[in-house]
């Protein structure tokens, strides 16, 4: 059984640590954000800048990030 | 197929012949869920069907939250998506024992060293002071839930909520949980005195985070 985290890993709780904010959004603030955030980022605009809590909950949250990354997949097919 | 505003469909699902309207919704859920879920392995048909069941259950007793802030059918796929991929988390590990995973587990998940054969002296000393403070403040600053969640989510990739079922609570409680332990182990880094933008630099870190860092070192 893997016991140790490889280096990736290790750099990736090393910038999550750093990056910690005390006002985080947990999954379901940022799930019912989503489908805005994603429409945004389709259009082109800023949606990390009009939304820098859903922003930062999906570089810290992989379930979260796989729906978006999913979400925006199916409005992309769709153009 | 009908296209329908958000109001249009809003109002043909609260209407008394919701069935052409529905049937158009599991269309589109369908074809979505077909790209959404195209890299999942074990996906079949029966699946497919399953999932969208269960998010139009899910869309239709949500109808008076949707707020209009994206199109319909966005907001629509979302659930969906948010349905089976869940589904298939659950089922992924559902076999997996949280116990087994985190049994005996400290801050021994932190290797000794960063290999990194391009770190000079200084930047392989700042490593180094950073292993030992995240592994003392391992030990040391978080409860036992918090190092079970955190071997768990790190080291294994458990999903968190996953790792939230094997704790008996919810993702957005295990969220919090976690987000509390980054806090304090972070709060054990900046009493180091450890710059975050030379720890960042140490660790070949891009500088997205640099912003975040430096406020949380002025609270």
């Amino acid at each position: 059984m893997k016991a140790e985290l490889e280096a990736s890993e290790l750099k990736k709780l090393v910038r999550d640590v750093l990056s910690t904010r005390s006002n985080e959004i947990d999954c379901d603030e940022c799930l019912q954000q989503l489908d805005e955030f994603v429409e945004m980022t389709l259009a082109g605009q800023s949606a990390a800048d009009a939304m820098p809590l859903v922003q930062h909950h999906l570089e810290q949250c992989d379930s979260c990030r796989e729906e978006f990354e999913a979400l925006l997949a199916v409005l992309t097919s769709l153009l | 197929m009908v296209r329908r505003t958000n109001q249009e469909w809003l109002e043909a699902l609260r209407g008394p012949e919701r069935e052409q309207p529905l049937a158009d919704l599991r269309t589109i859920l369908v074809r979505g869920l077909r790209v959404a879920l195209a890299g999942q392995p074990k996906v079949t048909e029966d699946d497919l069907e399953d999932f969208v069941q269960e998010a139009l259950l899910r869309i239709l007793a949500a109808l008076d939250s949707f707020r209009g802030e994206s199109r319909f059918t966005t907001w629509a796929h979302k659930i969906a998506i948010h349905v089976a991929l869940s589904e298939l988390r659950r089922r992924r590990w559902r076999d997996v024992s949280l116990d087994s995973l985190t049994a005996g587990m400290d801050a021994d998940f932190l290797p000794e060293t960063f290999a990194d054969p391009s770190a000079g002296p200084e930047e392989h000393a700042v490593q180094q002071m950073v292993l030992d403070t995240l592994r003392r403040a391992i030990r040391d600053d978080l409860t036992d839930r918090q190092r079970r969640a955190l071997v768990a989510a790190r080291v294994h990739g458990m999903p968190i909520e996953e790792v939230a079922r094997g704790m008996g609570t919810n993702r957005n409680a295990l969220y919090k949980l976690l987000h509390d332990a980054r806090q304090r182990l972070q709060k054990a880094l900046v009493a180091r005195g450890l710059p975050p933008e030379q720890v960042l630099a140490a660790f070949g870190i891009q500088a997205e985070v640099r912003d975040a860092a430096t406020k949380a070192s002025k609270i």
